[in-house]
């Protein structure tokens, strides 16, 4: 580094994530003098929004804290719900929920992947130029796209703000013959998948190697490779119960950010796709384990850029074990002749003494937990929302400065690049972040 | 010369955008008769040079009025994406409530470092010349409508009841079963979508142009549904049109 060097980078609303989100760095005769993750996003309030709001909205209303992540808001608001009024859902409706995680998981690591890091690895603006330039490949993510967003249609009723999802279960199912008709379009779909994963093979040099040591958090058990039931798990303590979130997430506020940020044991974590496959590798698929073997993903990894790449493991193991649920499915007998449920004026359950319920799932980006305390007429009185990515803010923000100073003396486009790859390694869903904040005052 | 177009989002979920994306090949299709030159949410290029500007989400803060009336300046066609934008949407529940309480419910004594006003579409703001309704957007209605503009004609959004279409495709009414739903004053074009699925309409299309409110108060007396059932299921998309939520100060 010289000791001249002067840098100012400002990269005001970086491209091609979720959000709205701001890189700025200040090097001054070598010394750097800011090194900032800010984020700007217009707050919405959900957490005030929901308060007043009847049990049988509240998935409804949170579902659009994320358009991409829908499903799972809808899926941590609904496990909130019923653990406060004691729902029980049946096992056919937990792995068609399942099934429902797993489409989500797949269209958005594909939509990351595909249309928002790919540009990168290939030296372009954006993916419109590849569709001209590399018409097969882009035909191809847009194939696994759009099976995953059919997938979600075929559970949900729609792929974003899902309809059927509702306490208790779905107010409808797919029948057995659209069930058949998913798992043949799965299993045609592998082909599409290896040239994905070949072609990010070919790619992968490009990921930048920075390494830096940090805890991983994610939902575990000892089931399955977990995404809709678990309990928190951690790189660096035990696990715990999800009652006890707040003692793994401590959120606090921060000037620069409308996101609050997060931390346990250390000053920051990581949640998502890396932080699920740190904890969980042994139980994922076959082949999922073996794409991971292919680009040498290994656990502990603490390079946040390889996130990319468990998400394509994760892509694979999504897409395995739909097959291997819809086949559990198919091969139940009463899964027709059982109930669904309906959209009722007035609870249809003895309500439990327990007024507060706490709902975890994994979503793409990472471990989501909604809170819900309702009164003695079902109307809720406080919500606390914590996102993943506000979870993983200040983890950027550390990553970025244990980075700038490796990379200072590269030119300044360099550097830019490796930020905002950074950034978007992360997946980060901005919106989702600055929308369910909620300050403990303990 | 292609018509160049560009995305911006305000309050919202992103999920209007998202739809547009997940008209996958027929995305495409699409981008060959027009030239992107800036959708922040997937391509680094921006030019403020655009000939239609979509714009997505509701204005929540002072600061974004200045932003919107630049796309406004910017632009010869504004069309507004979904029900947040459109009508104000879910954001407009904070709408009922004290703007300073509901600042210090999520940020605490922190609260003065957050911004924001009461929730509004963006034709509180700027002048708007199309909409496209629903929660999320329907990506065939965008496309008809983006069709429409590039051939020059005045996109249709239908102005009766969700109830017509419910009708129609043969559902059993939801009061009928036992549920509230806001369908006969909810705007069509949705073909009854929720209702199809087993839901109830939540009314995300925003009210018809002269809703039919007493045709709709006869339903309710009918079912003995209480006026704060009702009033829950209003407040959701409605806030921006409710008499009963706080209106700015002009």
């Amino acid at each position: 580094m010289h000791k001249n060097h002067n840098l100012d980078i400002d990269l005001h609303y970086i491209t091609r994530v979720e959000g709205h989100g701001n890189i700025v760095i200040n090097v001054k005769e070598g010394k750097i003098e800011k090194c900032q993750w800010q984020v700007p996003e217009a707050p919405r309030f959900f957490e005030a929004m929901v308060v007043g709001q009847k049990w049988d909205v509240l998935h409804h209303i949170t579902s659009r804290i994320c358009g991409i992540c829908s499903i799972g808001h809808t899926l941590a608001s609904l496990k909130a719900t019923e653990a406060a009024f004691g729902i029980k859902l049946s096992e056919r409706d937990i792995k068609l929920r399942k099934l429902a995680l797993h489409a989500e998981n797949l269209q958005s690591h594909v939509l990351h992947l595909g249309y928002l890091v790919l540009p990168d690895l290939m030296g372009v603006g954006s993916v419109i130029p590849l569709a001209s330039t590399h018409p097969a490949e882009v035909k191809t993510v847009v194939r696994i796209h759009k099976t995953a967003n059919e997938m979600s249609d075929l559970i949900c009723g729609r792929t974003t703000h899902p309809q059927r999802l509702i306490p208790g279960g779905f107010t409808k199912i797919p029948s057995k013959d659209e069930l058949k008709n998913l798992k043949d379009a799965l299993n045609a779909e592998w082909n599409d998948i290896e040239i994905v994963a070949q072609l990010l093979l070919s790619l992968a040099p490009k990921l930048p190697s920075f390494t830096r040591e940090t805890e991983f958090i994610a939902l575990t058990n000892p089931n399955d490779y977990a995404f809709y039931d678990g309990e928190i798990g951690s790189t660096d303590a035990k696990s715990a119960s999800v009652d006890r979130y707040l003692e793994y997430t401590n959120e606090y506020i921060v000037p620069h950010s409308t996101a609050k940020y997060a931390k346990h044991a250390r000053e920051s974590y990581m949640v998502g796709a890396l932080a699920r496959y740190n904890l969980n590798h042994r139980l994922l698929t076959k082949k999922s384990q073996d794409i991971a073997g292919l680009f040498g993903l290994k656990a502990l990894c603490y390079n946040p850029y390889m996130n990319n790449i468990a998400q394509l493991v994760e892509i694979v193991h999504s897409w395995e074990d739909s097959i291997r649920l819809i086949d559990e499915l198919l091969a139940d007998n009463s899964y027709d002749i059982q109930r669904t449920n309906m959209h009722t004026n007035v609870p249809t359950y003895q309500r439990t003494n327990v007024q507060q319920g706490i709902g975890a799932v994994e979503v793409p980006r990472g471990i989501l937990y909604h809170d819900y305390t309702y009164d003695d007429k079902g109307f809720c009185t406080k919500a606390n929302c914590i996102i993943p990515t506000n979870q993983n803010h200040a983890n950027i923000q550390a990553d970025m400065e244990a980075l700038v100073p490796q990379i200072l003396d590269r030119p300044k486009n360099e550097i830019e690049l490796m930020l905002e790859m950074l950034v978007r390694a992360y997946d980060p869903c901005i919106s989702c972040s600055t929308h369910m904040l909620k300050v403990e005052f303990c | 010369m292609k018509p160049r177009i560009a995305f911006f989002d305000f309050a919202s979920c992103e999920g209007d955008q998202l739809q547009i994306v997940n008209l996958e090949e027929r995305l495409l299709e699409l981008l060959q008769h027009v030239e992107v030159v800036s959708f922040r949410e997937a391509m680094k290029e921006h030019s403020d040079n655009y000939d239609i500007a979509f714009i997505e989400g509701s204005c929540t803060r002072a600061s974004d009025e200045e932003r919107l009336k630049k796309i406004r300046a910017n632009a010869k066609i504004v069309v507004a994406l979904g029900s947040c934008a459109t009508i104000g949407g879910i954001n407009c529940i904070k709408n009922y409530r004290n703007q300073t309480e509901v600042r210090k419910e999520v940020y605490g004594d922190k609260y003065e470092l957050f911004d924001t006003y009461l929730a509004r579409p963006i034709e509180a703001v700027i002048k708007v010349d199309y909409k496209v309704p629903q929660c999320p957007i329907n990506k065939e209605e965008f496309l008809s409508v983006a069709k429409a503009l590039l051939t020059g004609q005045k996109p249709f959004i239908p102005d009766y009841p969700v109830c017509v279409e419910c009708k129609m495709n043969g559902n059993v009414c939801v009061f009928e079963k036992g549920m509230t739903c806001v369908g006969p004053v909810t705007r069509a074009g949705c073909g009854s979508c929720c209702v199809n699925e087993g839901a109830i309409c939540w009314g995300c299309r925003g009210l018809i142009d002269n809703p039919n409110t007493d045709a709709h108060k006869e339903v309710l007396e009918k079912y003995n549904l209480t006026p704060q059932e009702v009033m829950n299921k209003f407040k959701l998309y409605f806030g921006w049109s409710d008499t009963n939520a706080q209106k700015p100060q002009s």
